[in-house]
């Protein structure tokens, strides 16, 4: 079974989201989406700044396998990536709730993270698929 | 249709395989980490479980003329028994049906490998191939297993387990050659680019020679990392690199094309002698991506002079940190030319390379960029 921490927020696409201190959200793919796509090859991610609308494709992670699109789970302005992606993309696979994160938006609507998933609703997903 | 299970399958989930369908079967794309497994057959030993590959006897005293018709490459090349040809098998208008091994067993037995997922296609079109030919019987073994044993210290490992008189044999045979022992079918092929072994041995025998060369040190090996180590071998893949819409000449595969004695009529002969001398048919090269990204099937690939062609087959390679890729462009391609690639929407820099990229564990290329 894979790891799908309580604290988080989920999406159907696999992204989870850590909801900080004044609308400020932490973003990276679930253990699930990491074991389902394998060793993480190559990484891009937005770019600081840059506005995003929710369901946005805004960073693509590619496995020795396949290209996967990331979307923007909520509307918001990137303000912080994780570099170190760049050069060390397996810390999506060895880390992907905590090194692994991939980028930090600053959203305008607090209100939006109540349309995400909890962890049981995730859970649920996953089984499904 | 239920999906079907090789022997080993409960091995692979026993050892974490993640378990996906490739043609119908059930089989382990990795047991936890594709580059690690990848990375065991470069450096030491793996197995990769290859039982759902389609294994057809021939018998019979008609069976060499019949290949000789059915197979762009001529079995009279194989002398000994025991030796392996891969060859084409084409359709008429020179399309590949499918890429195959086959053995020589004696003059009244081939043994020909073909891919899992050509298995129905591949049974229609010889069967329908057999009518004028008398004096051959198939017979498909799906009561055998298959597995590769392959890495620079395979060969060794496996003989770790053996008599050492067996162990004698394995380690005279000679590349692309077989011998039988005991019922175990040995033969010194793979499709790795690395030494090694493909054993076929009774179904029901599998798991106790897989749990033994577990013990052996020899690292389980999923689908994913077979086809990263074939890529990097510069090897080919059915339905990707080729199909039934290319023929060998446009695929890297005319060197398997034996067009002596011209007297031999293989099915396809007529269609790729008439192109044979055209100067503008497209060829198959490498390629080495030198900007970000990776390399896919399908993307175009647009050269200086206004010309294009297309990756049939791309990755990353675990063995050079590089994406590389196989493509078919036009033939005025050369080696070291550079290219764009059309990475979504976006043009990476490439470079034309010679394959193989890697062989016996090291790089064949260079991937620093002058």
């Amino acid at each position: 079974m894979s790891n799908v921490p309580r604290e988080l927020k989920y999406t159907k696409s696999h992204e989870w989201i850590l909801a900080g201190d004044d609308g400020l959200v932490t973003i990276g793919i679930t253990d699930y989406a990491q074991v389902l796509l394998g060793d993480m090859v190559f990484i891009e991610l937005p770019e600081i700044d840059k506005k995003l609308d929710a369901g946005d494709e805004c960073s693509v992670i590619e496995s020795v396998k396949a290209a996967s699109d990331v979307y923007a789970p909520v509307a918001g302005t990137v303000i912080a990536v994780n570099e170190k992606l760049v050069d060390a993309p397996e810390l999506i696979n060895e880390d992907p709730y905590g090194e692994g994160w991939m980028f930090r938006l600053q959203i305008a609507d607090v209100s939006e993270l109540d349309g995400l998933m909890d962890a049981d609703a995730y859970e649920a997903i996953e089984a499904d698929d | 249709m239920t999906a079907k299970q090789t022997p080993l399958y409960q091995q692979h989930v026993d050892a974490g395989a993640k378990i996906v369908d490739f043609s119908g079967w059930q089989m382990p794309v990795h047991y936890g980490s594709q580059l690690d497994e990848h990375h065991a057959v470069r450096q030491s030993a793996g197995v990769f479980d290859v039982s759902h590959m389609n294994i057809v006897d021939l018998h019979g005293t008609g069976s060499k003329a019949f290949l000789q018709h059915l197979l762009a490459n001529d079995v009279d090349r194989l002398k000994n028994p025991g030796k392996a040809l891969y060859s084409c098998m084409l359709m008429d208008d020179g399309g590949i049906i499918d890429d195959l091994i086959v053995y020589f067993m004696n003059e009244s037995w081939y043994r020909m490998i073909l891919n899992a997922g050509r298995h129905d296609k591949d049974m229609k079109w010889i069967n329908s191939s057999r009518h004028d030919f008398q004096n051959v019987r198939l017979s498909e073994r799906p009561d055998l297993a298959m597995l590769a044993i392959q890495g620079p210290q395979a060969i060794e490992r496996f003989s770790s387990l053996l008599s050492d008189e067996a162990a004698d044999r394995v380690a005279e045979l000679a590349v692309f050659q077989a011998c039988e022992i005991d019922e175990v079918f040995i033969a010194r092929t793979g499709y790795t680019g690395e030494d090694g072994l493909e054993l076929i041995l009774p179904g029901n025998d599998a798991v106790d020679l897989w749990q033994q060369l577990m013990m052996a040190d020899v690292k389980p090996a999923g689908l994913g990392a077979r086809d990263t180590l074939r890529l990097e071998a510069g090897m080919l893949l059915y339905g990707l690199d080729m199909d039934e819409t290319t023929s060998p000449l446009v695929s890297g595969l005319g060197w398997t094309v034996a067009w002596q004695p011209e007297s031999r009529d293989f099915i396809g002969r007529r269609a790729l002698q008439a192109v044979k001398r055209d100067s503008h048919l497209q060829r198959m090269v490498g390629l080495l991506l030198t900007g970000r990204g990776v390399l896919r099937s399908h993307q175009q690939v647009q050269f200086a002079d206004g010309s294009s062609g297309e990756i049939t087959s791309g990755s990353y390679s675990p063995t050079l940190a590089r994406s590389i890729a196989l493509a078919r462009v036009p033939a005025t391609v050369k080696t070291g030319d550079s290219c764009k690639v059309d990475i979504r929407g976006r043009p990476v820099s490439a470079i034309v390379v010679k394959c193989p990229f890697v062989r016996y564990g090291k790089p064949c290329i260079e991937t620093e960029q002058k």
